[in-house]
């Protein structure tokens, strides 16, 4: 128990550091890629078209694959090339060792490429005497400093320019000092310029390879792996066998949407499609007064060195496959809070970084080293819109949180068997069971209310708290209500009383049959009651009687700790409930986002699909919910309009975002003459329990602040989501729901954008 | 399927949008008749220049171009001229094919490229470009590098132009609709 406190406050510490000495360099980039990204994209005629197709290439590739290695192997070698199937990186670097012997190179020219640095070759080479050398700018400033990539595309964007000439200065001691951008890259390029032309091996990576004629296709944008190709008689290729795609058309849809998706750049400078052994002289700077010879493109030697090295057993996991359709374009990361703000030092594994990095570290490195950082991914599903291929990366780095649960031996699960009545086994740690089961918390916070608000605000509960459930004591907790939505709307009179008042409510012209079951979510029921006594009233008023019956939990809070099998149980219980509501129709509105994002997509992967489709497809987001009624012809009139000068400024709930439920809210409120302002900011930072955890408060703080710095000075605060109104609560005036602006008859006084 | 404005991406008018993309990118573009291709060539080298051979007849490098190069004169050499085998106007990119003559070298190692591409030769979309040297690649093991701007790098802590490859590049577009008078810097759009 200690030993998990101890390594919470070390992950803070690390976390912390990081920070300081890399967040803002790693912020800027991240955060101008991304917001290239929304820009270059929009710029498509058929973004989400693009995209399917991209996702259908990849999924057909990884069903074929078998089939199209061998096509490959026989494309390539009937042009006198080579292709070498690795096992693993032990094998592949043997190979390519074996190779540099043979061909007596002493140094080899690398472009960038991230499946090399899975396999550690460059260390691999330097034990045989053999000198690899980076090219690429970035991972060149790596190789100098002697540090890991923190990120997919752009390896060195932790460093600023001024750290650069800093290293630089001191490694090479120039005669002159080096300090601006031009002059780092004029100083790079002539020293990796000489390397090239020592060079007589070329090694690069592949982005796609073709499998009907055997085209490596290169994204790049310094020229560096055109020059270790044509510089050298001996090209070696070293990718992933999920590189392949069938045919050359089939490049179509990444090309278009690589650089998009990565840098924001609609694209890169090169694209080589390269079809080895390529028809180019070899550029031989051994003999430098010696005109090209054009009969030196029949010396070229080419070796595809494919590498499976866990993805063939990948590719038989049905969980871990679609991380084979990841293209590294980083887009996860850049559109990440999380990596916005700590980088891919402390967002990555071994090799990989990123939302997606917890799929490839699992699957070529391990489980264990996929556990270190996947705890940063919240969940927030941001990255999967971004995502150009589709991949649900919050599921991967759900099941494998879950396996990782799973690995471990238990810890003293005598200590909270009364807290955690769920179905996951020993290996959850504390700190995940007590956040996997907020619902007992809740009811029993409630019940007890507010003897339990006052004993857990103690301090000698907040250090229990902070010791045994890393619990961080700066965080305020939520204050459970003694009496619950579901108590206050049945001593209201239940649906009887709704009837009536939606009656009244009902406007002359609009015939509605209208009838809603409000889902009392946990945060809804126990803490942040008002939101849902307005959800009511305003629902009455557009004339649909509202009932709140008893539902469990969504299984949210297990889910984003990896208790899958206790949030299916949940989704099971909630489908029982819900089931004779949808039989008869009746709509089921939501107030929390996160809750309906439960029932819109991972239901999907806990309920058989029928039930799962029949809850998906009835379910509404509240202010979805009240667009469609106005949309219907409802009067909107009945809504509170502002009293002030009507500004307000909204940050929708991330998931809410990535169902595309942002807009609704921003009419509905638009509608009722409120001047909405919108967050930029991708999530809050708080995630559920996330910022309530140790090891990830400060992070948690950092991200929310930054987003409270956006709303300020823009109107009354207004958030959808539960875990942003207690994290903007924490760092200025509590937000309220919008609904709660809008409810009719809101009461004189309360303020609203003024 | 394709970037925007593909709608209107038919004849001539793929013809502007690759002007107008080429020079966003940082390409000018100068759009010239056949006969006034040579010329024109030849006012934009700055020497030393390398270069391979034109396919077209009547267009030639400047007179004074290296076309048997050393690793030395390439390493040395201002400009390099080189054929473009098409272009793709939604992007502004002009494909690059590597051959026995070297043009992949004397597009690369130079501080500026100008590449020389034939208006036919221009289509509107990424799918197309694609498509139209599928057979090629399958075919005659085609390399193809898509180029679009100059190289640049954004890995020394801001963006700069002219990273291993050329700092600058340009485009001559030999288009026989082309004005008579209509040079360098400014093609038909400006």
């Amino acid at each position: 128990m200690s030993s998990r406190s101890e390594s919470r406050r070390v992950k803070a510490a690390k976390i912390r550091a990081l920070m300081e000495s890399e967040g803002d360099a790693v912020r800027a980039n991240t955060e101008g890629f991304n917001q290239g990204r929304y820009e270059s994209v929009a710029r498509l005629e058929d973004y989400e078209g693009l995209k399917d197709e991209a996702r259908a290439i990849k999924e057909e590739a990884i069903e074929r694959l078998p089939e199209l290695i061998d096509a490959v192997r026989e494309t390539i070698e009937a042009r006198g090339g080579t292709v070498y199937i690795a096992e693993d990186a032990a094998d592949a670097n043997r190979y390519i060792a074996e190779l540099c012997a043979e061909q007596e190179t002493e140094t080899v020219v690398k472009s960038k490429s991230m499946t090399t640095e899975e396999i550690d070759v460059n260390d691999h080479l330097a034990e045989q005497g053999v000198n690899a050398v980076e090219t690429d700018l970035g991972e060149w400033v790596l190789q100098v400093a002697d540090e890991a990539p923190s990120h997919l595309v752009a390896p060195a964007l932790h460093k600023s320019k001024e750290g650069i000439a800093e290293l630089f200065n001191g490694v090479f001691d120039p005669d002159e000092s080096l300090e601006t951008a031009q002059e780092l890259t004029a100083f790079a390029r002539d020293r990796l310029g000489e390397e090239i032309a020592d060079a007589d091996v070329g090694m690069t990576g592949a982005n796609f390879i073709t499998a009907d004629s055997g085209t490596l296709a290169l994204v790049t944008s310094e020229g560096n792996a055109r020059k270790c190709v044509a510089a050298t008689d001996t090209h070696v290729a070293v990718a992933g066998v999920e590189k392949i795609v069938p045919s050359v058309e089939d490049l179509q849809p990444f090309v278009e949407l690589i650089g998009r998706s990565g840098t924001g750049q609609d694209l890169t400078s090169y694209v080589s499609l390269l079809t080895p052994p390529v028809e180019s002289p070899v550029v031989d700077h051994a003999s430098p007064e010696e005109p090209i010879d054009s009969e030196s493109a029949d010396d070229r030697e080419f070796h595809l060195v494919l590498i499976d090295n866990g993805r063939m057993a990948m590719r038989e996991d049905p969980e871990l496959k679609e991380t084979l359709y990841c293209i590294r374009c980083s887009a996860c990361a850049n559109t990440c809070a999380n990596f916005q703000h700590v980088g891919g030092h402390a967002f990555g594994g071994e090799t990989y970084t990123g939302g997606i990095a917890t799929g490839w570290e699992a699957g070529v490195h391990g489980q264990e080293s996929a556990a270190e950082f996947n705890d940063l991914c919240t969940g927030c599903s941001r990255c999967v819109e971004a995502c150009p291929v589709k991949i649900d990366i919050p599921w991967i780095n759900t099941v494998v949180r879950d396996r990782i649960n799973r690995g471990d031996d238990g810890e003293f699960d005598w200590l909270v068997e009364g807290l955690t009545p769920d179905a996951d086994p020993g290996g959850v740690s504390l700190q995940k069971r007590l956040f996997g089961n907020f619902e007992t918390l809740a009811r029993l916070g409630s019940a007890t209310a507010p003897v339990s608000n006052w004993l857990a605000g103690l301090g000698p509960t907040r250090e229990a708290m902070e010791r045994l459930f890393g619990v961080d004591s700066r965080r305020e907790l939520p204050a459970f209500r003694r009496e619950t939505l579901v108590d206050w709307f049945e001593k209201r009179g239940g649906v009887a009383t709704s009837e009536k008042r939606a009656q009244r409510g009902k406007s002359g012209e609009v015939e509605s049959t209208r009838e809603v079951v409000l889902y009392p979510d946990l945060y809804t029921n126990h803490v942040l009651v008002d939101r849902g006594k307005a959800a009511v009233r305003t629902l009455e008023a557009l004339g649909v009687p509202v009932r709140i019956p008893e539902i469990p939990s969504s299984g949210r809070a297990p889910l984003s700790q990896g208790m899958i099998a206790t949030a299916r149980e949940k989704a099971e219980a909630v489908a029982d409930a819900l089931a004779p509501h949808l039989i008869e129709e009746r709509d089921v509105v939501i107030i929390e986002p996160s809750d309906l994002a439960m029932f819109r997509g991972e239901y999907e992967k806990l309920l058989p699909e029928r039930t799962a489709d029949a809850i998906s497809a009835g379910s509404y987001e509240l202010l979805e919910y009240v667009y469609g009624l106005l949309e219907e012809g409802v009067d909107a009139g009945v809504l509170s309009g502002p009293r002030g000068d009507g500004d307000v400024a909204y940050h929708s709930h991330c998931q809410q975002r990535t169902m595309g439920l942002e807009a609704h809210t921003v009419a509905v409120l638009d509608r009722a003459g409120y001047d909405v302002t919108t967050s930029e900011a991708e999530c809050c930072g708080m995630a559920g329990s996330f910022g309530y955890k140790s090891q990830y408060y400060e992070l948690a703080v950092d991200i929310g602040e930054e987003l409270s710095g956006q709303l300020e000075g823009s109107g009354r605060v207004l958030t959808s989501g539960t875990s942003c109104t207690e994290q903007l609560g924490s760092l200025g005036d509590e937000p309220v729901h919008p609904i709660e602006l809008l409810a009719p008859g809101r009461p004189a006084g309360g303020d609203d954008g003024s | 399927m394709h970037a925007d404005q593909t709608a209107e991406a038919e004849g001539g008018s793929a013809i502007e949008r690759f002007c107008e993309r080429s020079r966003e990118v940082g390409v000018p573009v100068a759009r010239v008749s056949r006969e006034e291709a040579t010329d024109v060539i030849g006012e934009l080298a700055d020497p030393p220049v390398v270069a391979t051979p034109l396919p077209w007849e009547g267009i030639d490098s400047p007179e004074d171009a290296t076309t048997e190069p050393t690793p030395d004169d390439l390493e040395r050499a201002t400009t390099g001229v080189t054929p473009a085998v098409g272009a793709v106007a939604d992007y502004g990119s002009v494909l690059l094919r590597s051959d026995r003559a070297g043009s992949e070298p004397t597009s690369l190692f130079v501080d500026r490229h100008i590449a020389v591409l034939d208006a036919a030769d221009v289509v509107p979309d990424m799918g197309t470009a694609l498509a139209d040297h599928g057979d090629a690649f399958r075919e005659e093991s085609a390399s193809i590098v898509v180029a679009t701007g100059p190289s640049a790098t954004a890995d020394m802590g801001e963006l700069v132009v002219g990273a291993h490859g050329p700092r600058g590049v340009d485009v001559v577009l030999i288009d026989d609709d082309a004005d008579v008078g209509e040079t360098i810097d400014g093609g038909s759009d400006e």
